[in-house]
């Protein structure tokens, strides 16, 4: 903790010596810019990317957009870049509707997925190019740049051509080449998708502490949930042009909005159930619990339930007998057959496990806690 | 196992045939062909600085005409080149970025002058430039026809450079970073695009020195023109200009290659030739 400050402490000066606004404390920080997508729909061919889709971002926020291919998660992203256009709604920064803006205009700073350092540029020089392109002096320039890349980690790297750079480290560049400009919005597009899963953990990790540091707004595009979940104050889910849920990472996981969410996140068991009490309570294993609000209050429903959710243990007269384990370390997760052919899988501790070959009857129950509950598969 | 880590290392220091030994070991097929390739270009050239003789070549540079078909040729092959990119460049940018679906097209387009005959182009530019009678008087009018010609060439390579490069990503992050389309086409595009460039202006330059049928029928004395005019003269002398300008014209080849390899591999790029465009190569993570 007390070198994280220290090195906050020493970047901060940095930045302040160079003229980029350096805020300190959580993000959210005073002095960010507001970001409203309001209704934006875009239609491609006969495809809707965006449907009517809203979105608050406050100034200094995080938010990561996260959905399989396909959601309109990009477009939305490209759209506040000012690389696509919407055919209805609006984007307002900081109140005021940006989009007659040109993309060149808008004070936004972008990482791109595919490495987008321009080949004729050293590290440097590709910093630089923001500031050049805002008549910043030669040395002024210079300097900010050495600093940005100082901040990234990149300085013994400055002189040199992006193809002797390694993706990570083209990346990093990039990042600090977005951020050279003071960005009013940070946009990131999968920008980490490129890279291994080491070097992806770092930058992840870099990314999140300077986005904090400079309170920069941010939205950020990924399909990787565990990516989302760990960068982002909140996380939007999205699902064929629409924002499913945008909640805190620790609220979509615990307590998703809907059926998508919660399978979309994490790893969900379907149960079958039966509802009862006009909806409000469902029976699911012989335990009847309450039912989160929200979903069907009749016909044939499943009920939504995490592996650590459940608990297994041995039985000879249960009712599931295990089929497999995959150990993950502290947990192991065991899949086990309902009697019915429903398949579960139930997160135990690795000590526990060992008594869970595959064969081994058990009983599976659940806890007394609310449950989403989902309309059944076969009839989605 | 320091032992074994220096063993290994010296294993891989020293191949496992010798270079000298795979370069013998050349199957006997290739020198044949290689030989036989050789005799067919360098015996003509041979045999012509036979008929030449040496003293010829002295006598080259004082020979009426010699100085100003020469010079004509030159500034003929600079507009054509100047135009020809001109064109080209922002035409090939625009269709790569927001035309895709007509690129297509434009290959297609682009090989009709292979496919029509000189003649017929002739016949064309002469019919159309009878409005300016300025125009078709005037040597540049072949700069004009001479872009048509060399247009085949000069897109494919503009359009192989553009292939190498992640254009549309580029320009976005130009434009994000606040520049317009000048700034990013002059700062950004234009820098990746040397090789391609070069291989252009090279298959330009290559042309237009080259080119006798349009010359002639236009009735414009270039280079090539002046020497199956002087043939008729004194053929020692025009066999002899021949050689020369093909010597000439091959160093200046040489030389754009040399110094666009020279750029494009300080950059990461390959090896300038005249029909490919190497591209940027990243190294892994």
């Amino acid at each position: 903790m007390a070198t994280n400050e220290t090195t906050a402490h020493a970047t901060g000066a940095a930045l302040a010596a160079t003229g980029v606004a350096a805020t300190s404390g959580p993000a959210g920080a005073s002095g960010g810019t507001s970001v409203s997508l309001r209704d934006l729909t875009r239609v491609f061919g006969a495809t809707r990317a965006l449907n009517e889709m809203s979105l608050e971002i406050a100034p200094g926020e995080l938010v990561a957009l996260l959905g399989p291919s396909g959601c309109g998660k990009t477009t939305a992203l490209r759209i506040v870049a000012g690389f696509e256009y919407a055919d209805a709604g609006e984007v307002l920064i900081d109140g005021k509707d940006i989009s007659g803006v040109a993309a060149a205009k808008r004070d936004m700073g972008m990482v791109f997925q595919s490495y987008s350092l321009f080949p004729n540029m050293t590290a440097l020089d590709n910093v630089a190019f923001g500031l050049r392109m805002r008549k910043v002096g030669g040395g002024a320039r210079r300097k900010q740049a050495a600093e940005l890349l100082d901040m990234v980690g990149l300085s013994p790297q400055a002189g040199q051509w992006p193809h002797q750079l390694s993706g990570g480290q083209q990346q990093r560049v990039a990042l600090a080449r977005a951020l050279a400009i003071e960005p009013r919005v940070l946009l990131l597009d999968e920008p980490l998708s490129a890279l291994d899963a080491k070097v992806r953990l770092q930058l992840r990790e870099q990314i999140r502490t300077l986005q904090q540091r400079l309170g920069t707004t941010t939205l950020f595009v990924t399909h990787d949930q565990e990516e989302a979940l760990s960068m982002a104050d909140r996380v939007g889910v999205m699902r064929a042009g629409r924002l499913e849920q945008v909640a805190e990472p620790a609220e979509l996981y615990s307590r998703p909005a809907t059926a998508f969410v919660a399978e979309f996140v994490g790893t969900m068991n379907r149960l079958p159930a039966e509802l009862g009490g006009g909806g409000t309570v469902v029976t699911v294993l012989g335990t009847t619990v309450p039912a989160q609000e929200g979903g069907p209050s009749s016909g044939p429903v499943d009920a939504l339930v995490r592996p650590e959710n459940l608990t297994v243990t041995a039985a000879e007269d249960g009712n599931g007998i295990v089929t497999g384990r995959t150990f993950l370390g502290a947990v192991t997760r065991v899949a086990v057959r309902l009697s019915g052919d429903t398949e579960v899988a139930v997160d135990v501790s690795s000590g526990a496990a060992t008594a869970m070959a595959p064969g081994t009857a058990v009983q599976v129950s659940l806890p007394a806690a609310p449950v989403l509950v989902s309309p059944r598969a076969a009839d989605q | 196992m320091a032992a074994l880590t220096r063993a290994i290392e010296s294993e891989g220091r020293t191949p496992l045939v010798p270079a000298s030994r795979r370069r013998r070991s050349l199957p006997a097929w290739r020198w044949v062909v290689l030989l036989i390739t050789a005799v067919y270009f360098l015996l003509p050239l041979w045999g012509a600085l036979r008929f030449s003789g040496i003293s010829a070549f002295s006598g080259v540079i004082g020979e009426a005409g010699f100085g100003s078909s020469l010079w004509l040729s030159v500034r003929l092959a600079i507009v054509t080149t100047a135009i020809t990119l001109a064109l080209m460049v922002p035409t090939a940018v625009y269709v790569h970025l927001r035309l895709p679906h007509l690129r297509r097209v434009l290959d297609s387009v682009t090989i009709l002058p292979i496919v029509i005959p000189p003649v017929v182009l002739i016949i064309g530019v002469l019919q159309i430039t009878k409005v300016t009678p300025s125009l078709q008087e005037s040597p540049y009018l072949l700069a004009l026809e001479y872009v048509i010609l060399s247009m085949p060439f000069a897109y494919r390579s503009i359009d192989a450079g553009l292939r190498a490069l992640d254009l549309k990503t580029l320009t976005e992050a130009s434009s994000n970073l606040g520049a317009g389309w000048v700034v990013t086409l002059w700062r950004v595009i234009l820098p990746n695009l040397t090789t391609a460039l070069l291989s252009a202006t090279v298959l330009t330059v290559a042309l237009v020195l080259g080119e006798y049928t349009m010359a002639t029928l236009d009735l414009f004395q270039t280079f090539p023109v002046w020497i199956v005019v002087n043939d008729q003269v004194s053929a020692q002398v025009s066999v002899a200009a021949s050689l020369l300008a093909l010597f000439v014209t091959w160093l200046v080849l040489m030389l754009i290659t040399l110094i666009g390899t020279r750029q494009s591999r300080r950059r990461g790029g390959g090896e300038v030739t005249l029909f490919t465009a190497a591209a940027p190569q990243t190294i892994g993570n």
